[in-house]
């Protein structure tokens, strides 16, 4: 600890450098730094301590501000992301404006990185030095009151969007859900059982849909996508594409009628995943819902000849339910909060084509083979090969396809162990005769009953082969091989290559996200990382917020997920929604951009480039204004302005410049790098 | 000698344009001369450097100081002009903040004799002499002042009073300049704190430029042989470099107002740190490729291609501002031979 008695320049800044625990002291000398930030002129008090987070720490700071008069304070410890919050309150507590504050990040950008304690210590001083002569620089700014529409949108009908909206529903909140396809229910509506309780999928799931369907507070717009988003949070204005059904909705009871009568079928490659088929006016599944059906334009006749109608023809109701002529519609409509809960997306077996899906007739997706499982489904749940006839008396199911592969995906999916577990189990309970072989890289079954779901298993009779397959294959080497599909793979427990004769071979494919994520994240101004997976705020602490206030996300859209993680994940995201809800008026950080309206000479660089078309022109004064309101304090703008008159409140050039100088303190002054 | 208040003119590296801007003030020059008595101006009258060196300190009240510091005469000059002057005021672009010298600062002091004394294809040093500080001739010793690797502002060598931006200043500006001086000097008026930039707008030049704006999405950019630009329309959102929108006001837009792209002479607005940077930042902002959701390397290729469609950036953004600037010069040790940028 030091101190010292007459700081210079009228500023009296209070330095504390955090050990955390051992996180940062075990490489950073933090005496040593305090010590030498205590002798920086500016500098009126230095001291390090254990946890600057803990209540004491916090104390330290309020009681330096009262006893000697600090008027900034730095704290030298975690990510701003972490603590900057605790710190500025701790500030307030005091008596200072809280963003007299300014924190430097010594752990992670420090201690964190090396073991190297010297250049540990020197860039904890440099860090220490850049952020207080940032802080000398800083003013008071005050908090911004933004009022909460109570309103929100759920994007997405699977069962995490589902969640959340009935969450919000039931507290007495409106919901307006969007989903792109003619029903809700999301997969979860495509599965047979779901592990490891083997419950009935939809027997759990169309409850919760019908209860969707019925919410006097839920708007259900269903076969519509999202395609604007404008505005902040409390405050979004959407607008939403409903696409044309050609079915009335005021009108059509859901009778199925129409279905029944339309003389012409598709290959359904959505719901029945390509393994059945659908009228050209269909449902997706009976417990759709909504209950009306949907015409499929680019299959159907009428639209194809002009001829057929016979859905208009069939259809009971008074006045007529199919309305040819309907087009699409443009909602607007207004929402405090976001919640997107978009899904995942299953990859693409084709791309790994010595699996030979696609060539192979035998070969099945997992898809395919949970409507095959499904009594709903084409098969009414008869297990058989793509002849529709025989049934398999051998199975291997192939684990990890796409996934923990540097070709395709690096990560784990997290849910196709258990799934693949849960496809032998049914293949033992409809067959009882048949072989079951699972070859998987290692086996995952962390969750609740999950472990012992694989110890049934193995008591099951399954076949289970550690190693990576290598090669499906309808080469045989050997008689026995004749007709059959030859799985190659390295069995690593007994050191050998092997080549497994079966008759069917399903493939488990990597959940991957949405093939337009990138697009969805910039319609909704947030992130998605380099596998398209939504960027939460914080990967442990805040799993559903993300960057972007008033944008939450749920489910798979953040990475694979089973369904009780999604539908906590749902419920998770409401509670966000519903705390902000009940605030009614949020204070918003005021770090926002601001035209000097004296100096600015109406160029217009800047008003086509703002994300949140937060930047208006005067045209009678010939100056561009930044609506306060609307500014998330992204800085484009702040850069764009080639005359300088934009400014970023908390981000200004004096201070950035000041944090660079304070950075290269012990760097010789430019004048002298200049050669002559 | 009078009691008029003394002027004095000196030139560092220049073209001989801020003199000849200060004649350029017509009648007013008349007034200069009734007020002021010329201390030393060698552009119009035959004062040699002893002469100054006889004045007492600060004898001088105004001295106009234009060009930049390329050599150790000119730092000499600019360290006695200093000394013997009341008010020192940094007159023209290359003064202010480098200019057209400065940017040799984006290469070597050897790269830049071999461009001028072995490569200028008009030449003929079949021996390749080049300019040496010292050279023993028959008659003794022949001395030149050292050339430098790095040309610098007036200010980066001694302190200055005030700045009058331009290449070269506009007259209006000029005289508006040398009336508030006289007015503080002869009437005790107050004059402008010390450090001010005088003669502009602070206001970009779009304020006096009066072609229509829109808001800016470029898909390519043009020099300016290659298009004739629309006489109502905004010169950048036709493709054309405009420095316009980074540059300090004064000048009345005189360039745009005839089509050409503002160059950018009056350097940058008050609290912008580098000019070029700014102009470079808000191009970058405008500039219109690709298509939404394009893959980022491809879309990458296609901003790449717009950005080559500008020729000479750094001596188009930079083009008077290089000394002043945070780039300020090329690494002089470059394996090029010519530095690194």
């Amino acid at each position: 600890m030091s101190e010292k008695v007459n700081p210079v320049g009228g500023e009296r800044v209070g330095v504390y450098i955090c050990h955390c625990g051992s996180n940062i002291a075990k490489v950073v000398d933090v005496a040593g730094v305090a010590e030498w930030a205590g002798k920086l002129p500016q500098v009126e008090v230095a001291r390090d301590y254990k946890f600057m987070c803990s209540s004491l720490g916090q104390d330290l700071i309020e009681e330096d501000i009262k006893e000697r008069g600090l008027t900034k304070v730095v704290v030298a410890s975690c990510s701003p992301h972490m603590h900057e919050k605790t710190f500025r309150t701790a500030c307030e507590r005091g008596g200072l404006n809280p963003f007299m504050f300014e924190m430097a990040n010594i752990r992670e950008h420090d201690s964190w990185t090396t073991d190297d304690e010297a250049a540990a210590t020197l860039k904890a001083k440099a860090l220490t030095s850049a952020a207080v002569e940032r802080v000398v620089h800083h003013q008071p700014l005050e908090p911004l009151p933004v009022e909460i529409n109570p309103n929100t949108l759920v994007v997405g009908g699977g069962i995490a969007g589902i969640s959340a909206a009935l969450e919000l529903a039931n507290a007495g909140h409106h919901v307006y859900i969007v989903e792109r396809e003619p029903s809700i229910g999301g997969h979860m509506a495509q599965l047979d059982k779901t592990f490891p309780t083997l419950d009935c999928s939809a027997c759990i799931l169309t409850p919760k849909m019908v209860d969707v369907g019925q919410h006097p507070n839920i708007t259900l717009l269903t076969w519509s996508e999202v395609e604007k988003l404008d505005g902040y949070l409390g405050n979004f204005t959407v607008s939403v594409r409903k696409k044309a059904r050609y079915v009335n909705e005021e009108h059509c009871t859901g009778c199925g009628i129409c279905i029944e009568k339309c003389p012409f079928k598709v290959v359904d490659e959505v719901f029945e995943a390509g393994l059945g088929e659908r009228k050209v006016i269909y449902r997706p599944f009976p417990q759709a819902v909504p209950k009306y059906p949907v015409i499929d334009k680019e299959n159907c006749v009428y639209f194809l000849r002009g001829k057929c109608k016979a859905c208009q023809k069939f259809c009971p109701t008074e006045p007529n339910s199919i309305d040819f002529e309907q087009e699409d519609q443009m909602l607007t409509f207004q929402v405090g909060n976001v919640i997107l809960a978009t899904g995942y997306d299953l990859f693409d077996v084709k791309r790994i084509p010595q699996y030979g899906y696609g060539k192979l007739a035998n070969v099945f997706t997992s898809l395919e083979f949970e409507r095959m499982v499904n009594a709903a489904g084409p098969t009414e749940g008869k297990i058989m090969l793509r002849d529709m006839e025989t049934s398999p008396k051998s199975v291997a199911i192939v684990h990890c396809v796409g996934s923990r592969d540097e070709n395709y995906h690096k990560y784990c999916s997290k849910i196709c162990c258990m799934y693949s577990l849960k496809f032998a189990h049914l293949i033992h309970e409809r067959l009882p005769d048949a072989e079951v072989y699972n070859c998987y890289i290692d086996m995952r079954t962390p969750g609740k009953g999950y472990e012992e779901f694989y110890n049934r298993l193995l008591k099951e009779g399954t076949h289970f082969i550690r190693g990576k397959v290598a090669d499906v294959t309808n080469a045989a080497r050997i008689p026995e091989e004749e007709g059959k599909l030859i799985v190659q793979v390295e069995d690593t427990l007994i050191g050998r290559q092997r080549r497994i004769p079966v008759d069917m071979v399903i493939l488990s494919p990597a959940m991957e996200a949405k093939l337009d994520s990138k697009e969805v994240s910039q319609l909704f101004k947030m992130g998605c990382d380099f596998d398209g997976f939504f960027v939460e705020r914080h990967p442990k602490l805040d799993p559903v917020a993300t960057m972007t206030e008033g944008i939450f996300i749920a489910g798979a859209c953040q990475g694979p997920k089973d369904v009780p993680d999604s539908v906590s994940q749902g419920a998770a995201a409401a509670a966000r929604v519903a705390g902000l809800i009940n605030l009614g008026t949020v204070m918003m950080e005021p770090i926002r951009a601001s035209i000097n309206q004296d100096l600015c000479s109406g160029c217009k660089i800047c008003n086509n480039m703002c994300p949140y078309n937060a930047i208006i022109f005067h045209e009678d004064r010939k100056v561009s204004e930044v609506l306060t309101a609307l500014c998330q304090g992204c800085g484009t703008c702040v850069a764009a302005c080639p005359s300088g008159v934009i400014s970023g409140a908390h981000f200004t050039n004096e201070q950035l410049f000041s944090q660079i100088e304070g950075i290269l303190w012990d760097v010789r002054p430019v004048k002298e790098l200049v050669a002559v | 000698m009078s009691s008029k208040p003394k002027l004095a003119m000196y030139w560092g590296a220049a073209c001989g344009g801020c003199e000849i801007s200060v004649l350029n003030i017509h009648e007013h020059i008349l007034k200069v001369d009734e007020i002021f008595d010329v201390a030393f101006f060698p552009c119009i009258a035959d004062f040699k450097v002893h002469h100054v060196e006889s004045y007492p300190d600060g004898y001088i009240d105004v001295c106009l100081w234009n060009g930049a510091i390329r050599n150790s005469e000119n730092e000499e000059m600019a360290h006695l002009l200093r000394k013997k002057s009341k008010v020192l005021v940094a007159y023209g672009s290359c003064a202010y903040e480098g200019c057209i010298p400065a940017l040799s600062n984006l290469t070597s002091k050897e790269a830049t004799f071999k461009t001028v004394y072995h490569d200028n294809p008009s030449l003929d040093n079949p021996e390749g002499i080049i300019p040496l500080t010292k050279v023993e001739v028959a008659e003794g010793v022949l001395t030149l002042p050292e050339f430098y690797h790095t040309v610098k502002s007036l200010d980066q060598v001694v302190d200055v009073d005030y700045y009058l931006p331009g290449c070269p200043p506009e007259p209006p500006q000029i005289w508006a300049v040398l009336q508030v001086v006289v007015a503080g000097l002869l009437e005790g008026a107050p004059l402008p704190p010390a450090g001010s930039i005088v003669g502009v707008t602070n206001k970009a030049v779009c304020e006096e430029c009066e072609r229509v704006k829109s808001e800016k999405c470029i898909e390519r950019f043009y020099r300016p042989y290659q298009i004739v630009p629309d006489p109502e329309q905004c010169l950048l959102e036709q493709g054309l470099i405009c420095m316009g929108l980074a540059t300090n006001g004064g000048c009345g837009a005189l360039c745009p107002k005839v089509g050409m792209g503002c160059r950018g002479c009056y350097g940058p607005l008050p609290g912008v740190e580098d000019q070029g940077a700014k102009m470079l930042s808000a191009v970058a902002s405008v500039i219109a490729a690709g298509e939404p959701g394009m893959e980022e390397a491809e879309l990458e290729k296609k901003i790449q291609a717009v950005v080559d469609t500008i020729a000479d950036p750094v001596g188009t953004f930079y083009r008077f501002s290089m000394a002043h600037s945070m780039l300020r010069r090329a690494k002089v040790s470059g394996s090029n031979g010519k530095g690194e940028a």
